[in-house]
């Protein structure tokens, strides 16, 4: 049991390690690029901008909600 | 790292930690965060209504994360969700234009501060007197045989009488909920669906602080499927509140985006951790989180607004 328990908490471990970096390549990659662009549409076409902010938001979440459950099954598989 | 939108200066990680843990809190009580992510915004100096519109956006991507891991739970009841999102939505708008109002009278900080404060307290005491009354009811009936814990959706409340009272209030349309077991006025579903829309646009967030105890107390969904059907019903009203407030000039999406990346991982880690508790038991836990951001803007207030 306590074996089992450490196998998932170094998997757990890993798993935020591996996204952590994914995160920050993510930081300077999309959001630095972005960041400009966004902060003129907000400026002025903010319908658009209302758009653009939703589809963001709701893209990032189906996007990273698969990476984890990509990375989650690809590290306990590797563990087992 | 310099936000334009909201023309602030923020740490990521704190960010991706604030995100990190409202996604834990979210996963397992379904609710938004927002009474946690909203005074963690104003305490790096964020003004309250870029706080409000952008932590609705964060918590479209969350909710999404978490009800999809709840669904696989068979923890969302999909009709109940869609009726009380057209209560929310007009809820929301209603809350939205308040802020604008309260932007237009330039008060807008302190006025929601001190709502927030009532509000927060209010449900934490009510929450700590309801699920101690049926924790210990619960351990009186064990004794005679009555199965209980995490297993089973259906729970019990010390509020159940005046629940039921409730359910019996028989104004046309009654609307059968069979996922959640229960059958109950259109009327009343849209009105606790507008009472929490109202908060989610004047304080932000989901409002599944206020929410997702009236599903249970007012309504009479199980606990787990409250959990559940909130944060669905919180996708589809915190995307309204999105837009509106984005067109109102109230969202730095940059800071969700940020955010959001932390909620992803925490979201999957609570919803997955509700299967090991019972609704009593989730409802006692939920108590401190709502003084936690009390205490915050009360912070935030004596010290002037910045950490």
């Amino acid at each position: 049991m306590k074996k089992q328990a450490a196998k998932s908490l170094r998997a757990f471990a890993i798993e935020l390690a591996v996204y952590s970096v994914l995160v920050v390549i993510y930081f300077f990659l999309v959001l630095h690029l972005l960041g400009h662009w966004l902060y003129r549409l907000e400026t002025h076409h903010r319908y658009i901008y209302a758009g653009v902010a939703l589809l963001l938001i709701a893209g990032q979440a189906v996007v990273l909600d698969s990476v984890t459950t990509l990375l989650f099954r690809v590290l306990r598989g590797r563990w087992k | 790292m310099f936000f334009p939108i909201s023309n602030t200066d923020i740490n990521p990680i704190y960010l991706v930690v604030v995100g990190f843990i409202i996604g834990i809190l979210g996963g397992f009580f379904g609710v938004g965060g927002s009474f946690i992510a909203g005074p963690a915004l104003r305490l790096m100096g964020v003004d309250w209504n870029y706080a409000v519109g952008t932590d609705l956006a964060h918590i479209v991507g969350k909710s999404i994360v978490a009800a999809r891991q709840h669904r696989t739970l068979g923890n969302v009841d999909l009709k109940l969700g869609l009726i009380m999102a057209l209560g929310t939505i007009a809820g929301a708008e209603g809350g939205a234009q308040l802020i604008q109002a309260l932007k237009r009278a330039g008060n807008v900080n302190t006025v929601v501060s001190f709502v927030a404060i009532v509000v927060y307290f209010s449900i934490s005491a009510f929450m700590l007197w309801e699920s101690r009354k049926t924790l210990q009811s619960d351990k009186r009936t064990s004794q005679s045989g009555v199965v209980k814990g995490a297993a089973s959706k259906k729970d019990r409340s010390a509020f159940g009488p005046v629940t039921r009272r409730i359910q019996r209030i028989e104004i046309w349309p009654m609307i059968s909920l069979p996922t959640s077991g229960i059958k109950i006025s259109l009327w009343i579903i849209l009105l606790v669906a507008f009472v929490g829309g109202l908060f989610s646009g004047f304080l932000g967030g989901g409002a599944g602080y206020i929410r997702m105890p009236s599903m249970v107390y007012v309504l009479g969904v199980p606990t787990h499927l409250a959990v559940g059907t909130d944060l669905f019903e919180i996708v589809i009203s915190a995307s309204y509140g999105t837009i509106t407030h984005a067109i109102k000039g109230n969202v730095d999406i940059l800071i969700a985006l940020v955010m959001h990346t932390g909620a992803v991982v925490g979201a999957q880690i609570g919803a997955v951790a509700t299967q090991y508790f019972a609704g009593p038991k989730i409802r006692l836990a939920f108590v401190p989180l709502p003084l936690i951001g009390a205490a915050i803007v009360i912070y935030t207030l004596i010290t002037g607004h910045k950490f």
